[in-house]
């Protein structure tokens, strides 16, 4: 359950989400290209840490959900509405069956009046918590991410500097957390959508 | 009405051999008895304006309209038909908003209103074999999607949007009225006094007055929120006064131009 490294920055008019990539089960690792980040629509990514089944599950309903939404209404829904929906369905599974999965939102809002659109994080718990944030990180690696980014992350980053602190963040992983995790895939949201990024060359 | 259609006619869930639904084509009929109810929409807001049929000087006055709706902050609605119908579509719609907002912490927007109240009320033309809700609505709004929005429903469950629009009754001679003197360019103020101009065209009465008249106003301020305001007895009674003296020299202008001498 925290084996799982996720985390995620703000940017100027961007955000990264970044997870592990690998998929292991006690002391055996199945494999090392398990992409956990989903994009929920063209422009928002969700990340889910935790038991594997339950993250993979509930990250299709809720995509397959927000599909439903954007068909049904010709509308997306904002990166708040997705946030509170999301929420408002670990609360009502918690006390039923709960999702055993930690999430990180970032989404990418334009107003229809103007251009300049902006980005927003939000992290989620299983017990249903929401907090929108600059930076944050799930698992035992929050407990080093957070440290690093309480230090390094600045309002306004351009993306070559917040991939320096993503870069600073996934060193600090390998030297200090006992669980070797050596690949790290990282997705960017924007005003033109969702992509994976190569962290060394964006 | 040919005599045909009354075998047809009785239940909502069966089709006529000419492929229509009778009961509801009679629900739709209900509204045009109605008072009259009218929209008009431009770049700052949305005019709503509804006649209040009057029908004793005994009866109490009410703290509430019987026209005129707030379903949420941001939305309002205008009833042409059975109020008793339009108590329960109205308390279905508000109910509808508050889950939206309560599931999304973001107001439900404005054709979604309309939509969920819709699928409502088309589900008593197909299922069950209840008598269709004999409600038409004027919803008015404004959601950052589309701006400020007009929409009009029927009992059919049918829905369209408009830049303005009449219903209830003598709607045509309303819509004509809306051919020559609306434009999509007109201030609020010129909506309002059409409005009124509408109004008194459509009402039975010779002597029209302010307590029969229900206007207002739907604008988004300066701060973002969303304001519906009532005008005052007087203020519509300046409109009337200035419609009617319009019309008196519109009057006198074709008179003299018939050459009396």
């Amino acid at each position: 359950f925290e084996m799982d490294s996720t985390f995620g920055i703000t940017g100027e008019g961007f955000a990264i989400l970044a997870a592990d990539a690998s998929a292991a089960r006690s002391i055996l690792v199945f494999k090392h290209d398990q992409d956990k980040i989903v994009a929920l629509d063209s422009h928002k990514l969700l990340v889910g840490a935790g038991t594997a089944a339950d993250c993979v599950n509930f990250n299709e309903y809720i995509s397959k959900n927000m599909k439903l939404y954007e068909l049904n209404n010709d509308l997306q829904l904002t990166t708040k509405s997705a946030a509170n929906f999301i929420r408002g369905e670990l609360a009502t599974a918690l006390r039923k069956g709960p999702y055993q999965t930690n999430l990180l939102l970032a989404g990418y809002d334009s107003t229809p009046s103007s251009q300049n659109g902006s980005v927003s994080l939000y992290v989620m718990d299983y017990m249903a918590s929401l907090s929108k944030t600059d930076y944050g990180a799930h698992g035992y690696a929050s407990n080093f991410i957070l440290s690093v980014m309480d230090r390094e992350w600045r309002k306004g980053m351009n993306l070559t500097e917040v991939l320096e602190v993503a870069k600073k963040c996934i060193h600090e992983l390998n030297t200090r957390f006992m669980i070797s995790q050596p690949v790290f895939i990282v997705k960017l949201v924007d005003k033109d959508g969702t992509r994976v990024i190569d962290i060394n060359n964006p | 009405k040919i005599q045909m259609s009354r075998r047809y006619d009785q239940s909502t869930t069966t089709f006529s051999p000419e492929g229509r639904l009778h009961q509801v084509e009679y629900a739709i009929e209900a509204i045009n008895n109605a008072g009259t109810c009218v929209g008009l929409q431009c770049a700052d807001g949305i005019v709503l304006c509804a006649e209040r049929k009057v029908v004793s000087k005994l009866l109490a006055p009410s703290k509430t309209s019987e026209k005129t709706y707030t379903v949420d902050d941001h939305v309002v609605c205008l009833v042409a038909g059975l109020t008793s119908d339009a108590n329960i579509l109205i308390n279905q719609s508000r109910l509808g908003s508050q889950r939206y907002l309560y599931k999304y912490q973001e107001p439900m927007p404005v054709e979604q209103v309309v939509k969920s109240i819709c699928n409502y009320k088309q589900a008593y033309t197909q299922y069950g074999g209840l008598r269709p809700f004999g409600v038409a609505f004027l919803f008015a709004g404004w959601d950052r999607n589309f701006g400020y929005q007009l929409y009009q429903t029927d009992p059919s469950g049918n829905y369209s949007g408009w830049k303005a629009t009449v219903i209830g009754q003598n709607n045509q001679a309303g819509k004509s009225i809306l051919k020559t003197d609306y434009s999509e360019n007109n201030s609020l103020d010129k909506n309002l006094k059409i409005a009124v101009k509408i109004l008194l065209k459509t009402m039975d009465s010779t002597s029209p007055s302010p307590d029969r008249i229900e206007l207002s106003t739907i604008v988004r301020n300066a701060d973002g929120d969303i304001k519906h305001v009532t005008l005052k007895d007087a203020q519509v009674q300046k409109f009337i006064d200035e419609i009617q003296k319009e019309e008196e020299v519109e009057q006198k202008k074709s008179e003299a131009s018939t050459g009396d001498i």
